[in-house]
């Protein structure tokens, strides 16, 4: 049964791969990304238990958080096209000289 | 008192692999379901909401599945440390995205719409 | 000093439940990334009330298994949508005024809003929120009200709530 599991998780990433592929904005495709991330997560968790190495659970806890840091990056670039402005809620007018190092 | 205890380990360690592979599988269908949303819906704002099945309940079931077929103790600790952060970080990461998508002046659309998804899909590509 | 004593025991736990070998060796390479790390949360300047929030805790305990079921009760609605053979959404962006006074009790909030499926928290300013829901029906801001209080108890302190 996990095996079935895993290889209905394997269909849905393929199906996700399409709409990453045709998405018709970039956030459709930062979204389909995102999405195929987490069922990474899954997928390696399944294999652990299917192969009876269970010790897999060590990299999806690796790829859970990663796979945030590289989602919020990927929109942060795209927003300011720099990976150096300060991630702030909104500009400061009192504060403004301390973008200028972007 | 302490036979009936033993039996309910010993049931216990019966049921577990059937019950986490069934929680398992239901998850791994609820992935499914949930990219079947993203690819069928008509705009990026609808779609997060269809992404987020597969965050919360499909990754939720497939994990407690995982967690119920555990070997050792030490899995279940490292299978809720997952869910933990995949909660967490889910529901921020697609926050960030529909924010970001705003700010950039991506419009969603309002209103009832009946008409099936694919015919609004090509309409969409610009 | 408090607050450092409850990071090394969130590290402390973290440590002892995902490693699994308890030779003198590995304890040994545990102590030492135990002080480089509590060394980079000095430098990064959050020993402080956020980053043991362990007075919190009773309060989250209480709200998360509520969030859980309505995370339950929600994706039906959404997976229902999802398989229908004709789309019958209706999306609409709604602005919330919520009660929460502190940040965390907004963010905890807005977290809920969008970990719930069907509803996404798009923008937060001040105390007004912008959702965008699926469903008109379920996205009027009454639905959110009881959500609203429980964050309010879960997460701000007893003196300012409303």
């Amino acid at each position: 049964m996990t095996l079935a599991a895993l290889f209905a998780i394997l269909i849905g990433m393929c199906l996700l791969l399409v709409r990453a592929l045709l998405g018709p904005t970039l956030y459709d495709r930062v979204l389909a990304v995102n999405s195929f991330g987490t069922k990474t997560v899954l997928v390696l968790g399944l294999l652990g238990f299917v192969m009876g190495r269970p010790d897999f659970l060590d990299i999806a806890i690796l790829y859970t958080l990663i796979n945030f840091v590289a989602t919020i990056a990927v929109l942060k670039f795209f927003r300011y096209r720099s990976f150096q402005v300060p991630l702030v809620r909104r500009p400061d007018p009192a504060a403004s000289g301390g973008d200028s190092n972007g | 008192m302490a036979e009936f205890f033993a039996l309910l380990g010993n049931t216990w360690d019966v049921v577990r692999f059937p019950l986490g592979g069934a929680a398992c599988l239901l998850g791994a269908i609820l992935c499914i379901i949930g990219t079947i949303g993203v690819l069928r819906f008509p705009d990026f704002y609808t779609r997060v909401h269809a992404a987020s099945i597969t965050d919360t309940s499909g990754a939720g079931l497939v994990l407690l599945g995982m967690a119920l077929m555990a070997p050792h103790w030490i899995i279940v600790v490292k299978v809720f440390c997952i869910i933990g952060f995949l909660l967490l970080t889910c529901a921020t990461s697609s926050h960030a995205l529909v924010n970001a998508a705003h700010t950039a002046g991506l419009q969603p659309k309002i209103g009832p719409m009946a008409r099936s998804g694919h015919e609004e899909d090509e309409e969409d590509e610009h | 000093m408090a607050y450092l004593l409850g990071i090394f025991f969130a590290i402390f736990a973290f440590w002892m439940g995902n490693s699994g070998h308890y030779k003198p060796l590995m304890l040994g390479f545990a102590a030492i990334s135990f002080v480089i790390t509590l060394f980079l949360c000095a430098r990064l300047k959050i020993i402080d009330r956020e980053g043991a929030p362990y007075v919190r805790l009773f309060g989250w305990l209480a709200y998360y298994p509520w969030l859980t079921w309505e995370v339950v009760k929600s994706n039906w609605v959404i997976i229902k949508a999802c398989l229908r053979a004709e789309l019958d959404i209706n999306p609409s962006l709604v602005k919330l005024k919520t009660i929460c006074k502190t940040d965390l009790a907004k963010v905890t909030f807005a977290n809920s809003i969008t970990m719930t499926p069907g509803t996404v928290t798009v923008e937060i300013e001040g105390d007004k929120l912008l959702v965008h829901g699926l469903y008109e029906a379920n996205t009027q801001p009454e639905a959110f009200e009881e959500m609203d209080r429980r964050c309010a108890r879960a997460a701000d302190p007893v003196e300012k709530r409303a």
